[in-house]
């Protein structure tokens, strides 16, 4: 069952400028219980579109089913299957965690006492049991985003988007709310759409990617996919002897493409570096060279994204401060 | 009926955050009271001068802090909504079912709420002052302060909305507030004003609000003054929530 079908989804501003496209025409399908991450610089139309999806922003051309429900058609149906998170979330730091879980419950039309019921079983589920009472303000960075998420799932939606969930996390709260994300979708079955521009977020994290710039999707699939597409992956090893010898056994590698020197270092570009390693050690140790370290790097994310776009996704992010 | 659940919902939920700082309640009364203890003793002393309206010194300034106590506490309660649009709270809201008339009903109940606590204090205080006036005409007055803070409320949530900024907020309001209260004879009455500023401010709905409640205080029930007042204020009150509805409603806030 799909529970998102994107079709020409369009969003223009008017700005003093003269009108800015923000999404220009994205199509795509989103399969139930899918984790699927939107991968982009800033300024690439990520949150505009997830606005778009979860009713917050009218599309200027272009429609969405989403969880069943028409976009433009049923707005209420799409909000009452649908959770968000946004980006900055969206508590308030005067309010107690019980307040805000109970109160968005109600929000759903959920009566108080199955609100209360609901919040005691979220706070168990996101580690947040025994702060129920905390005020908002008192809670550290992953504690917040924890709740934001709670929120977000306390109508039991089959669907959740998440708009850069561990942005501003140090790297266990990150990991630690990878973790709680992949859950959902184990326990549940929840079908979870997120942006992000961490690659190794959406490495980790998501069974497939779709890549925007410029307000449109440039490319799609699993990480595994894009990584692939681009060449392969790279071998670099040092020795404390036998530089020649270490090369020879480099070029007799299957999928071995080029191979560079630098002092006592080589590098070999290299058709699934992982598949190799093993029969590279053997035969380098029968030809007996000593070797000081060896490395395989993968292509990252960060790689594809430069070769579709001519530009490194991480450049954007420091040139640029608009969401 | 959906809409009265959400907005009680809202309401309560709002009152609960108010009540946890009531000291807000109190500062928000500090400046009638002070015009109160500094300010009305001066006009004692001129109430037999020609031109003031009839009534004691208290029956003419009291209902005219009451305007004034609306009009800077209602005025002054989008800031309130810009701060919960910077924190995500009301984007969070929109994303749910919940009713969008609900969400600023429920805000501006509580503010009405908050306000005529206020006014209810603000009597007493003038009470104590030395102002006599009917219980029937206080009701009244009460009525239109409770009309009055729905209207600003309502509007000062559409005007938060739309700015969507402090910093935008705070002058337009300033040279909306300070106009409409030099205007509206507050201070002192208009029928002390020369002609072309007695003109000029009858383009004032508070004037109408202001004459009305001090008839009122008066015990004249039945009079122009109390027909126009009721008449104004309920315009204004349906043109405000209009307003109001009408930006809540919008999508791309």
């Amino acid at each position: 069952m799909l529970m998102i079908e994107a079709r020409g989804l369009t969003r223009t501003f008017r700005a003093r400028q003269g009108t800015v496209e923000a999404v220009r025409g994205v199509d795509f399908a989103v399969q139930q219980g899918e984790i699927v991450g939107f991968l982009g610089p800033n300024g690439a139309g990520k949150t505009t579109t997830l606005r778009m999806l979860t009713t917050l922003l009218r599309p200027s051309a272009g429609t969405a089913t989403v969880a069943g429900c028409d976009l433009c058609g049923d707005a209420a149906g799409v909000r009452r299957r649908i959770g968000y998170v946004a980006q900055g979330g969206g508590t308030d730091p005067r309010c107690r965690v019980s307040e805000e879980l109970v109160l968005q419950a109600q929000l759903y039309r959920i009566d108080p006492a199955e609100a209360r019921r609901r919040t005691g079983e979220l706070c168990r589920q996101l580690d947040l049991a025994g702060l129920e009472e905390r005020r908002v303000q008192t809670l550290s960075g992953g504690q917040r985003r924890r709740l934001d998420i709670a929120l977000g799932l306390v109508h039991r939606p089959p669907l959740l988007f998440l708009d850069e969930p561990t942005s501003g996390l140090d790297p266990q709260g990150r990991s630690n709310l990878w973790g709680h994300i992949r859950r959902l979708r184990e326990e549940n079955q929840t079908t979870v759409f997120l942006t992000t521009h961490y690659l190794d977020e959406a490495d980790a994290l998501c069974d497939r990617i779709l890549i925007i710039d410029h307000g449109r999707i440039v490319a799609e699939g699993s990480p595994k996919e894009l990584k692939q597409r681009i060449s392969g992956d790279v071998i670099t090893i040092e020795v404390a002897n036998a530089v020649d010898r270490a090369k020879a056994v480099l070029a007799e590698q299957s999928g071995a493409g080029e191979i560079t020197i630098s002092g006592s270092t080589l590098r070999l570009s290299i058709k699934h570096g992982d598949q190799v390693l093993m029969s590279l050690l053997r035969a380098l140790d029968a030809a007996k060279v000593d070797l000081v370290a060896i490395q395989l790097a993968r292509p990252s994310l960060d790689d594809v994204f430069l070769t579709l776009s001519g530009r490194s996704l991480r450049e954007d992010i420091h040139d640029s401060t608009a969401a | 009926m959906q809409t009265l659940r959400d907005t009680l919902l809202i309401f309560r939920h709002q009152m609960r955050l108010s009540l946890r700082n009531p000291v807000w309640v109190v500062i928000g009364l500090v400046q009638p009271i002070l015009y109160l203890a500094f300010f009305g003793p001066l006009l004692t002393g001129i109430a037999h001068s020609p031109g003031f309206p009839a009534g004691n010194a208290w029956q003419v300034f009291v209902p005219g802090l009451l305007v004034q106590l609306g009009l800077f506490g209602a005025a002054f309660v989008g800031f309130g909504i810009i701060a919960e649009m910077r924190m995500g709270v009301l984007e969070r809201m929109r994303v749910t079912p919940v009713s969008r008339l609900a969400l600023l009903l429920g805000r501006v109940l509580r503010d009405a709420v908050v306000l005529f606590v206020q006014s209810l204090l603000l009597l007493a205080a003038g009470i104590a002052f030395g102002l006599r006036a009917p219980v029937l005409g206080i009701l009244i007055g009460l009525s239109f302060v409770l009309l009055l803070a729905v209207s600003l409320a309502s509007l000062s949530y559409a005007t938060g909305l739309l700015t969507k900024s402090e910093d935008a907020f705070a002058p337009l309001l300033n040279m909306i507030t300070v106009p409409l209260l030099l205007l509206s004879g507050i201070l002192l009455p208009m029928s002390l004003a020369p002609r072309w500023l007695d003109l000029l401010s009858r383009a004032n709905p508070f004037r109408y609000i202001v004459e009305a409640m001090r008839a009122a205080f008066l015990g004249e029930y039945a009079t122009a003054e109390v027909g126009a007042g009721i008449l104004v204020a309920t315009l204004l009150m349906m043109l405000s929530l209009a307003i109001g509805v009408r930006t809540f409603r919008c999508e791309n806030v």
